[in-house]
């Protein structure tokens, strides 16, 4: 089945007092309709920065330097920016973090919805005003409450409605970044469970960026584990919690707590994510490695197919 | 919206204001030791009958703030029998006081001139607020470009410079080209006619230039980093990821976002346009409050100083009020305590 | 990168502190530095008034004859000394406020935050023009006027910065370990707020020399002192405009600039270092935000192949 999303070799550097950042580097993925992949790995192993791209929405210092993002054949890093905007929101939405200030504050909530449904100039505002109607009852905010600003709206209802206004143009991917954090646990499940519904209904291709495995194993079809800007395991989400063969990702896993086994203790892992400036030569995991050797020290390891749909990038893993 | 609470809260606040100010526009001229109004009720020179409406006009011969004897002969009505009392029951009547230097009461004298100071405010704020804002926008726009640093220098530079010299070096370059004095030739237009306001226009050039560049450098300054604060926030980079182009996301979400600090500035500067406004009427002789006010201090003329400064500080006050409850309307935020 | 260092890389600050430091030794060493002596009485000739610039007089000679160069070398001190003075009133009280009403709160607290708001309304000039026409013109008057009323910015600033220190960690455990209020006020919370009073300090002292100077100007300086706002004010009452005496109009305005200018720009950068701002916005030109340097790798359409090529 063809990919909606394909993104192949994709390299982003930040631009820092001269010398470049490598935050991502050659990563590959791929997202199928009404399948939904998560982008899993702890905070800054260039999982946003990923997701920014895709929409080419990096801050100032941000610079892809490689790669293809293909949306259904087209090259989206081709594209001019004026172009670019032609995709963003109609076909690619995100939905950031509903906190305080994703919102305009002195907005109303339904207008910053109907603006982005009259971005067809044929649309009037009454018919927009309709629309909002429409995407607010699907996730699930009380109709008198649209016409609203944000800081009248709670922690979970504000990300309710940046899903909806993201629904605004129909697009067919949605990328969620961290759509649960700040959210206590009852609101969390009824967004995840708002996600998935979307998913179902809509067809939508959805890609979940979060450091949180609970969410991923509740909510995805797949999975890409990413550590220092680079993939270090993907697959579906059966495989990458049964049969976890990166070391990074076995951690990981030990450090999620599981109700089925109470009595192990929380594993943590020790040390730290490399530092963008001093990137270590050979694999990036190394230095928090409990298998390294002295082949991890000086070689990367590539992401290669161990079997089908199951990539890793480890030297001690035989393919 | 209004927020009830909230204003409630502002116009007992202007009111609390206006009463410590009126208290202590009484006790500055009148409890400080070298009490001008005493010295002057001795000066020999002064006529018997100006003795005398000085005397009554202050009540010179009464306890200054409460009538401690009517009180204790049970007349509470009249603990305010005093010089206090005299002060604010005239005050609530609209009198204050005769001057010394012109035979006119000082309301008079006030009324003549007040909207000569108001005009020039008016055109010079006018010119400062759309000009600020204006250039302001553009620098944060082009932030870290040339544009957003010559803006920079010359905004700290006019801000650096002081409002009365500006006046001497626009009077200098002017002279011969525009009026430097005055508000219009004396004896040329008649009155309410058009040439006349023509030549109030005019003569309204420079000391309002002067003015506006003063405040205008200030705000610019103001709404330079407010832009640059709002387009830094993430609501923009959801409008980026909308697929709005840069300017429909300057228009629609930034510019109604920077201009709330923007109200605040300017209600907060109104106190140093009225001192602007005082240097500017000096240096160009332009025949307002502020003008009144110098030469009132050159003249000791207390009664007609203590007036001004009364009207200027009420109005500044006043106008700060009226800010808030603008501020109010504009900010969907303002809640009730 | 301590603040000193950071400081010292800013061209503005380089720009303004060499602008401060050339007033500061006028200032300093203006016996030495001044041909006359201005406040010497004088004999002159009708011929000495308003005369232009020439060899003996730099600057030409003011209304009454006197050196209009050794005029501004002294005025340097006045102005100087009451922007330093004042300030320091400012800083004492504004700190001492801040702390206050920041750390202790409650009704004290808001009191004096309303004593702030409502010097903040008070419109400044009029203020200090009636209460010295009152009081009586003289340099300490002067100095209590503008350090009175001048104190309101700091005391706001540090109010905010000893509301949000206050919560911390290390303020919390000396108090668990019984520190006294005083003492975790004055060791703990003041060093942290230290860096913004300064600042927020030299930007009081160049408000400071422009409101001496405005009410030099306007005939309300020390009758004894020369400063630059009163050598305007008899340049401009005595007819130097008619006269175009520009060397007695332009050089005290422009002095009045300089040394604003500079304590603004020292006061500015020390700011940015304290407070730093914001570097960059969402809206910028985004053409540079794709820039393929990365060859791609010949057109493999899955990892598998490139595996197998590799």
């Amino acid at each position: 089945m063809t990919p909606i999303l394909d993104v192949q070799n994709l390299s982003i550097d930040y631009q820092s007092n001269g010398h470049p950042l490598h935050a991502v580097e050659d990563i590959n993925f791929q997202v199928q309709k009404g399948r939904s992949l998560a982008l899993v790995g702890e905070s800054g192993c260039g999982k946003t920065t990923t997701m920014l791209s895709l929409l080419r929405l990096l801050p100032a210092e941000g610079r892809i330097i490689g790669g293809r993002i293909l949306y259904r054949g087209t090259d989206l890093l081709r594209l001019s920016e004026r172009e670019m905007r032609d995709y963003r929101w109609k076909k690619l939405a995100i939905v950031f973090q509903g906190a305080m200030n994703a919102l305009n504050p002195v907005q109303r909530v339904s207008d910053q919805i109907a603006e982005a449904i009259m971005r067809e100039p044929q649309i009037t505002r009454k018919q927009a005003l309709t629309r909002v109607g429409e995407l607010i009852e699907i996730v699930g905010i009380p109709a008198n409450r649209a016409q609203q600003y944000p800081h009248q709206f709670s922690g979970g209802m504000r990300q309710r409605a940046m899903i909806a206004m993201a629904l605004a143009c129909e697009p067919d991917v949605l990328i969620a970044d961290e759509p649960t954090t700040a959210l206590d646990v009852m609101i969390q499940a009824q967004i995840l469970s708002l996600l998935q519904k979307l998913q179902r209904d809509l067809g939508l291709a959805v890609i979940l960026v979060t450091h949180d495995l609970g969410v991923v194993a509740e909510v995805c079809d797949d999975v890409l584990v990413m550590y220092g800007g680079k993939v270090a395991e993907a697959g579906d989400v059966e495989t990458i919690f049964n049969k976890p063969l990166h070391p990074y990702t076995q951690r990981l896993l030990q450090a999620f707590p599981d109700i089925n086994r109470p009595g192990s203790t929380l594993a943590s892992i020790a040390g730290h994510p490399p530092p963008l400036d001093d990137l270590p030569t050979g694999c990036r995991f190394e230095p928090r490695c409990h298998l390294s050797s002295e082949i991890c020290k000086r070689i990367p390891p590539l992401a290669l197919e161990h079997d089908a749909g199951h990539y890793v990038a480890c030297h001690h893993v035989e393919q | 919206m209004i927020q009830f609470d909230y204003l409630f809260r502002k116009i007992v606040f202007a009111l609390l204001t206006l009463a410590v100010i009126i208290v202590f526009n009484f006790f500055l001229f009148r409890i400080l030791p070298g009490d001008p109004i005493k010295l002057l009720f001795r000066n020999p020179r002064m006529t018997k009958q100006a003795q005398e409406t000085i005397r009554v006009q202050f009540g010179l011969d009464k306890p200054v703030w409460i009538n401690t004897e009517r009180l204790q002969s049970g007349d509470i009505g009249g603990i305010f029998d005093s010089q206090f009392g005299a002060y604010i029951s005239n005050l609530f009547q609209g009198n204050l006081g005769i001057s010394f230097a012109q035979r006119s009461s000082v309301n008079e004298i006030l009324a003549e001139r007040i909207w000569r100071t108001a005009l020039l405010l008016f055109a010079g704020e006018v010119v400062a607020i759309v000009g600020g804002i204006i250039v302001g926008v553009v620098a944060a726009w082009r932030h870290g470009t040339w544009v957003d640093a010559s803006a920079l220098i010359i905004g700290l530079t006019t801000w650096a410079l002081p409002t009365f010299f500006l006046g001497i070096i626009l009077l200098v370059i002017a002279r011969g080209v525009l009026p430097t004095s005055g508000m219009v030739e004396p004896g040329a237009a008649k009155e309410g006619t058009i040439e006349y306001w023509l030549d109030v226009g005019r003569h309204l050039i420079l000391p309002a230039t002067t003015l506006a560049v003063g405040s205008a450098s200030a705000y610019m300054l103001i709404m330079r980093s407010s832009v640059v604060e709002v387009l830094a926030e993430d609501y923009i980079l959801t409008a980026k990821a909308k697929g709005l182009s840069n300017i429909q996301i300057l228009k629609n979400h930034a510019l109604k976002n920077a201009m709330l600090p923007m109200v605040t500035i300017i209600a907060l500067n109104l106190g140093y346009v009225v001192g602007g406004a005082i240097q500017v009427e000096t240096v160009f002789s332009w025949p307002g409050i502020g003008r009144l006010i110098f030469d009132s201090v050159a003249k000791q003329d207390y009664p007609v100083l203590q007036g001004a400064f009364l009207l200027l500080a009420v109005s500044v006050i006043l106008a700060n009020l009226v800010t808030d409850v603008l501020y109010s309307i504009l900010d969907p935020r303002i809640k009730a305590s | 990168m301590t603040v000193a260092q950071e400081f010292f890389r800013k061209p503005q600050a380089i720009l303004g502190s060499a602008m401060l430091a050339l007033v500061l030794i006028i200032a300093v060493f203006a016996p030495l530095l001044a041909p006359y002596d201005p406040y010497e009485r004088l004999r002159v000739q009708p011929d000495d008034l308003f005369a232009p610039p020439d060899a003996e007089h730099f600057l030409g000679r003011d209304d009454a004859g006197k050196d209009v160069w050794s005029q501004l070398i002294y005025g340097a001190r006045v102005s100087l000394l009451v922007g330093f003075a004042a300030s320091l009133v400012s800083m004492g009280i504004g700190t001492a406020v801040g702390l206050i009403s920041g750390y202790y709160g409650g009704t004290v607290g808001n009191l004096l935050m309303r004593l702030v708001d409502f010097l903040m309304v008070v419109p400044d000039l009029p203020l200090m023009l009636v209460v010295i026409a009152v009081w009586g013109r003289g340099l300490l008057n002067i100095i209590l006027v503008i350090g009175l009323l001048g104190w309101t910015y700091t005391a706001r600033i540090v109010r905010s910065q000893t509301l949000s220190i206050k919560e911390r960690q290390f303020i919390l455990r000396s108090k668990s370990i019984g520190a006294s209020n005083a003492r975790i006020i004055l060791r703990h919370v003041l060093p942290q707020v230290m860096p913004l009073i300064v600042a927020q300090t030299v930007l009081d002292i160049s408000a400071s020399i422009l409101a001496e100077s405005s009410l030099s100007f306007l005939g309300l300086g020390d009758p004894n002192l020369i400063s630059w706002g009163s050598m305007l004010n008899f340049a401009l009452d005595r007819g130097a405009v008619s006269r175009q005496a520009w060397w007695f109009l332009l050089p005290p305005g422009f002095a009045i600039l300089w040394v604003t200018l500079a304590l603004i720009l020292v006061g500015n950068s020390l700011e940015q270092i304290v407070n730093p701002r914001i570097k960059s916005h969402h809206l910028f030109d985004a053409r540079r935000m794709v820039s393929l340097i990365i060859p791609l790798p010949p057109a493999p359409q899955s990892l598998k192949e490139s595996q197998d090529n590799s």
